[in-house]
């Protein structure tokens, strides 16, 4: 069926065109979101297995000849990521129903949830420069919706900053699309990728691939550009957080990848230079904000600047150690913020607080929660045979086998101050003197620890069976690196 | 003509980038508004100020005269997207007065112990 990549997009639209009908009914409005969701990992999955057997899918909307429809593509790299960020939607929702409140199910949550969703499987899917700018906007519209969603005091702060940062960044994405258009006269970003190579002066490109650094550094937090993350994601609350915190910078650094291979390829020495030395400056900044807080929240938060980093040191490699170690490193971030985020959330659910401080003692009352956090952990830092250390594995190989072999050492580095952050939450929250908690339901407690446990086994599982999901991974590297595959795919619609 | 809409987006945008630099939070939604003036106008220029007709077909008129339509169609899209999010923003804002008493950006800092 041609129209299949289209599905993780539609299912969750529809779903949540129909939850806008009823917002005062609680128990149909989780119902049909879970089956949304349910429905959207189903299709993706079934998505990322034609993928992978029958090669890339790609298709024309309207039937019209490649260059000038909307064309979609489906490849590994972009069908592996809706495969992600579904099922972390699909565990977010499970994780709002005893967390998020009465107050807010009934006022459009659900559905702002479905249309990120909308969102971020389109922008991972579109092959359309300026519909990817659609897609953003789909995205950062639910994502302004849900950051003030409930209106308190901070978050209302922290959404007008958002919101400011964000309308700056877009309309640099509009200008920069502009001057794209007015070299190549094209928007099809495999058209680009045949225009851009017979284009002799590189000056100009070169401009427009900072610009777009620019932009999508914005969305995905990187060095100088990342200001406005950390107070802007601790304002909502946990749910909200987690989706935030795995799916929104991310679709910055996709946006920054599929640029980065497939467009702006003419001028590697620079571009990617500047790209690699960012990396590694993004790194450094998230490390020091990581060990800086005792705000739970706050370090998981800069733990995101961190990834970040470390996944776009690997793409600036160009070479297919580099490559996979990122799209491996991206999954397993994903995968692990989310599971870090929920933790967090319990935690300072039992204790009524984020600060590290008055926290203590929670291992000798919730064992299960503190071994689940310690794994979680150790997974983000990358310890061996956890999601963590496959990918990072393959960008420090990558970076000695390039050019900036002192970007794998830092990352080495940056593993021991990220342990070292996390583990300081195990030791202040888990050890020491008990602290008294606050009485939590066991069934909320339940419905809350459930999901998370479940999302911290399918890290374990992509860690310990990395050689099942290897042909994956590197199918999807492949592609970025021989750009050829995708552009036949577009044309042959 | 190109050079002229050059100069005046130019403008735009710095009048723009003044503007969301200011303390008063008015100041900084209309500072935005500006900025997607000056991001429309230069999809318009930079797809070319050269036909003469507008893109609809009509008698008389050969495909050499009309002006890119494309510029056009994706200006409209993203006029409706600025129209929304601008929308959006002066609510949120006029809910942030209410609620913070104050439209003084340095003073919506916030502390620890909200």
């Amino acid at each position: 069926m041609s129209n299949l990549l289209l599905f993780p997009i539609i299912i969750p639209l529809f779903f949540a065109a129909i939850l806008m009908m009823f917002p005062k009914n609680i128990r149909m409005q989780r119902t049909i979101a879970a089956i949304g969701g349910a429905l959207t990992v189903a299709a993706s999955i079934y998505l990322a297995y034609t993928v992978y057997h029958d090669g890339i899918q790609a298709v024309t909307l309207g039937s019209w000849p490649a260059p000038f429809g909307i064309s979609m593509v489906s490849d590994l790299l972009s069908a592996l990521l809706v495969v992600t960020s579904s099922i972390i939607t699909l565990f977010v929702i499970f994780y709002s129903f005893p967390s998020i409140g009465v107050k807010r199910e009934q006022s459009f949550y659900y559905p702002a949830v479905l249309f990120l969703m909308v969102g971020v499987n389109g922008a991972f899917t579109t092959g359309d420069i300026f519909n990817l700018f659609v897609f953003v906007e789909v995205l950062l519209m639910a994502s302004y919706a849900l950051i003030v969603h409930g209106g308190e005091k901070p978050q209302l702060r922290e959404a007008i900053k958002y919101i400011v940062i964000n309308i700056f960044s877009s309309s640099l994405f509009v200008g920069t699309v502009a001057y794209l258009y007015s070299v190549t006269g094209t928007l099809n970003m495999a058209d680009l990728a045949v225009k851009i190579p017979q284009i002799e002066e590189t000056g100009i490109l070169t401009v427009i691939a900072v610009l777009f650094l620019i932009v999508f550094g914005f969305k995905a937090a990187i060095f100088p550009l990342y200001f406005w993350l950390p107070s802007a994601y601790a304002a909502p609350p946990i749910p909200i957080l987690a989706l935030f915190g795995a799916l929104l910078t991310k679709v910055g650094v996709y946006a920054i990848m599929r640029t980065y291979t497939l467009l702006f390829t003419m001028n590697i020495d620079y571009t990617h230079e500047l790209l690699g030395i960012i990396a590694i400056l993004t790194i450094l900044a998230g490390s020091i904000g990581a060990l800086a807080y005792f705000d739970v929240k706050k370090i998981i938060i800069y733990n995101i600047i961190i990834a970040v980093g470390v996944i776009l040191f690997g793409v600036s490699q160009m070479n297919e150690a580099g490559i996979d170690g990122s799209i491996f490193y991206l999954v397993h971030d994903m995968l692990i913020k989310a599971a870090l985020f929920f933790l967090i959330g319990i935690v300072t659910v039992l204790f009524g607080t984020s600060d590290l401080r008055k926290m203590g003692g929670l291992i000798k009352t919730r064992p299960g929660l503190g071994w689940t956090y310690l794994i979680a952990a150790f997974g983000l830092a990358g310890i061996p045979p956890l999601s963590g250390f496959p990918g990072k594995l393959l960008i420090v190989q990558g970076g000695f086998e390039g050019t900036q072999f002192w970007g794998s050492i830092v990352i080495l580095a940056s593993s021991l101050l990220v342990l070292l952050s996390v583990v300081r939450i195990f030791i202040y929250a888990f050890w020491g003197e008990p602290v008294e908690t606050l009485p939590l339901a066991k069934r909320s407690y339940n419905q809350m620890f459930i999901p998370t446990v479940v999302l911290v086994a399918i890290t374990v599982i992509f860690g310990v069976g990395a050689e099942l999901f290897m042909p994956l991974i590197s199918g999807a590297g492949e592609v970025l690196l021989n750009p050829t595959a995708y552009i036949d795919a577009v044309f042959k619609e | 003509m190109e050079i002229l809409m050059s100069l005046l987006i130019g403008f735009l945008f710095a009048a723009a980038v003044y503007l969301m630099l200011s303390k008063s939070l008015i100041r900084v939604v209309l500072g935005t508004a500006v900025l997607s003036h000056a991001a429309h106008l230069l999809l318009l220029t930079m797809g070319g100020l050269g036909g003469t007709k507008p893109p609809v077909v009509a008698d008389g008129v050969t495909v050499y005269d009309y002006a890119d339509p494309l510029p056009q169609a994706l200006i409209l899209t993203a006029i409706v997207i600025a129209f929304a999010v601008t929308a959006f923003l002066l609510v949120v804002s006029y809910r942030a007065y209410q609620e913070l008493g104050t439209d003084d950006m340095s003073l919506m800092k916030g502390n620890e112990d909200e």
